[in-house]
């Protein structure tokens, strides 16, 4: 098996980045749509490296949201990476020391959590720089073109773009759902509050950044609750 | 407060919380979680916010609720079919694109 190094890592981080490209582009041009501006979209994309975080709070500030709902928002939307990063840090070798700890962690996205927990044995921290550089340099290169080139694109092409990061979350629950009803439960109950929370003209009082949060709790907590995974289902995560 | 101050602020805020909850456990815990309730509910956060975020939003992605509607159709009949993530996103684009180019035609 080949040793896992810096160059190593970058290999492994090619399907990663290029993945990352296409939603990155299709998230700065969402930004723009919004209303933020592209350097703004830029530095949000620079400095948290997440999708469903970055879009959530783009919503928030399009909405002129609080700084406390921004917090908590990010708190709950992004609180898995909480669960990763406690999983990698049993696989890191003796040398990954504190700094290199606390330097990697920013970037410790799904997919790179999900390629690093691939690997058999300990991660070295030269690994891990190769692992997150490509990824992390077309994660914000493509918010960059999408949010400059985004507003020299024709209508309708914006148009069809501003799906695109949806579908891309539609392709990452519906699958799990075939297989697990307790997914299928969670996705179903938290789709139909975030409905009735928009549609119910007595809760418009409810951000969207708020009513994230309310269905992500609500809808998970009763997932766990009624469909409690089993030990071997836990394990083989 | 000024436009450009909220704004910095706000990214500062997402940033940091982002940060914090991926740097404290890889810094500081050492331990695994063993509460099986915390973990089945962390397991199952990530669906709880992305079908959160996706309904009602996605059908105001587009330029027309019809053109977005079509689109999520296509998404979700491949994402059923577990095509990657681009295709399922590039067929959805182009389900809006060639909707809103048959709305023109009426």
């Amino acid at each position: 098996m080949a040793e896992l190094n810096f160059k190593k890592g970058l290999k492994d981080g090619v399907p990663i980045a290029l993945g990352y490209l296409s939603v990155s582009f299709t998230f700065g041009i969402t930004a723009v749509n919004m209303g933020i501006p592209p350097i703004t979209a830029i530095l949000i994309s620079l400095t948290n490296v997440t999708s469903a975080g970055q879009v959530a709070g783009i919503g928030i500030i399009a909405a002129h949201g609080g700084f406390a709902e921004m917090a908590l928002a990010q708190l709950i939307i992004n609180m898995r990476y909480a669960l990763m990063s406690l999983s990698l840090s049993q696989k890191l070798d003796d040398k990954y020391g504190l700094l290199h700890r606390i330097t990697t962690a920013f970037c410790v996205t799904d997919e790179v959590f999900a390629v690093a927990s691939g690997k058999s044995g300990e991660i070295p921290a030269k690994y891990m720089y190769g692992l997150i550089t490509l990824p992390y340099l077309f994660w914000s290169g493509g918010t960059a073109v999408g949010a400059f080139l985004g507003s020299i694109l024709p209508d309708m092409i914006k148009s069809a773009l501003g799906i695109a990061i949806y579908g891309m979350f539609i392709a990452i629950f519906i699958p799990p759902s075939k297989k697990s009803r307790g997914v299928t439960c969670v996705v179903v109950m938290a789709a139909a509050l975030s409905w009735f929370i928009y549609y119910l003209p007595a809760l418009d009082f409810i951000s969207s950044g708020i009513s994230i949060i309310i269905c992500t709790v609500i809808a998970a907590a009763l997932g766990a609750l009624l469909f409690p995974r089993r030990e071997e289902e836990a394990d083989s995560e | 407060m000024s436009d450009a101050l909220y704004l910095f602020i706000s990214v500062a805020v997402m940033a940091l919380v982002t940060y914090l909850i991926r740097m404290l456990p890889l810094a500081a815990f050492r331990k695994k979680i063993k509460n099986k309730f915390v973990l089945d509910f962390l397991y199952y956060v990530p669906y709880a916010v992305l079908a959160a975020m996706t309904i009602p939003a996605v059908f105001y992605s587009s330029n027309s609720i019809l053109s977005a509607a079509a689109g999520f159709l296509v998404a979700a009949v491949l994402a059923f079919f577990e095509r990657g993530l681009l295709t399922v996103a590039v067929c959805a684009c182009g389900g809006v694109f060639l909707t809103e180019l048959v709305m023109r035609l009426f």
